[in-house]
């Protein structure tokens, strides 16, 4: 690829959904298309940039972007704030309300951290009998959510965080792969989302997960996508970013309660500058 | 140091296992089959084990329900390293006593992942 492709796929990454694809990482975006570019038979990644060029056909222009998002994900990734869900977050939500409680996964990648919560919910022991959540897995990513819904994963995928107990509990064998099961899989809605757009319809939650997603963004986007999903907080409600990112100044939309759990309160006073 | 029994039939098998667990801060000692295990496990006992299924001589099933009828043998964190992959044979595991259980191929990450979650890192 010449620096001019870099350029190019690089600005559709940005306009489209806020993505930062240094210039210095061609290695990395060529990994990341090359299965594309053969999934859409071309000979090499030059001749689908250059077929970009040519005609900016909507399509192939978002399914490039889609496949350079980062879809790096685990089961019960950072085991300590899935301790907190279960022991204190999860049931103190279940104890707040009389309607069910939302909680958004906003960037699920292959879904592993929404099915994830939907599981700690269901061994969580202190949570409000009655209590009833409801779970949303949003991506960029088509394919990605088409295999998160599937709810089906490899030996290798469900070795990455997953306990064994958990697989026996929650998992069936279907042929090479794992199943999650359909208790479990139905808990979660799914929708292709992109955190750039207008995020009102989605509704209130009472908790949001953005978790390892905004050092992939654009620094200049993501107070942006940080104050949109704090305006679909509750009044109580609370951002779960990556255990160990911090915000510092970029926003006064939400305050840090646990910086090392990545755990953030929103402020009902904010209001985002028009 | 904490000290892994690593328990496997193949040779390749305990030599790529003792570099992984020696990585992250484990003593190795090794042993060809369950009845070999068990005679490491009365003279030491160690501090995890990390055992194959499917050896001659005694197997690790086998093994696990002998371990854990040793004095002591109720200690050492158990973790199954093998081929069986159903659901069945994980459950017979837990149930004997085993307390995490890999899929082979494994690899590092893995390894340090399943032993973190069974409380050794």
């Amino acid at each position: 690829m010449t620096p001019d492709d870099m350029d190019l796929l690089a600005a559709l990454a940005r306009n489209r959904a806020g993505l930062r694809i240094e210039s210095d990482k061609a290695y990395l975006v060529e990994s990341r298309l090359n299965p594309l570019a053969r999934r859409e038979g071309f000979e090499s990644i030059e001749a689908m940039v250059a077929a970009l060029r040519a005609k900016r056909d909507d399509r192939l222009i978002w399914a490039v972007v889609e496949a350079l998002t980062l879809n790096e994900t685990a089961f019960f990734r950072d085991r300590e704030v899935f301790a907190h869900l279960r022991d204190e977050l999860l049931p103190a939500l279940s104890r707040r309300h009389d309607r069910p409680i939302r909680i958004w996964s906003a960037a699920c990648s292959t879904g592993q951290e929404v099915y994830s919560l939907a599981m700690t919910a269901s061994e969580a022991r202190d949570i409000e009998p009655g209590a009833q959540f409801e779970f949303f897995g949003s991506d960029l990513s088509e394919r990605c959510l088409e295999k998160a819904q599937s709810g089906l994963y490899t030996q290798f995928e469900v070795q990455r965080g997953l306990p064994i107990r958990s697989l026996v509990k929650h998992f069936e064998n279907q042929d090479e792969m794992w199943a999650i099961s359909p208790r479990i899989r139905q808990a979660v809605r799914w929708r292709r989302i992109n955190l750039m757009a207008d995020l009102s319809p989605m509704g209130k939650f009472d908790a949001i997960l953005l978790r390892n997603v905004l050092p992939g963004l654009d620094p200049a986007v993501r107070p942006r996508v940080v104050e949109s999903l704090a305006a679909r907080l509750e009044d109580d409600g609370v951002l779960l970013l990556g255990a160990g990112e911090s915000l510092g100044e970029l926003t006064g939309a939400v305050r840090p309660l646990a910086d090392r759990l990545g755990l953030f309160s929103r402020d009902p006073s904010f209001r985002a500058a028009a | 140091m904490k000290t892994c029994l690593v328990v496997d039939d193949s040779r390749v098998i305990r030599k790529v296992a003792r570099r992984v667990l020696e990585d992250i801060g484990f003593e190795i000692a090794e042993a060809a089959d369950g009845v070999e295990a068990l005679a490491w496990c009365r003279a030491a006992m160690p501090d995890a084990v990390l055992l194959d299924w499917n050896m001659p001589v005694m197997n690790g099933i086998e093994f696990l329900r002998h371990l854990r009828q040793e004095p002591g043998g109720e200690a050492p964190i158990v973790v199954f390293c093998t081929v069986e992959n159903d659901i069945e044979h994980i459950r017979l595991a837990l149930d004997t006593g085993a307390n995490e259980y890999i899929m082979k191929p494994f690899d590092g990450d893995i390894i340090a992942a399943k032993f973190a979650e069974a409380g050794l890192l």
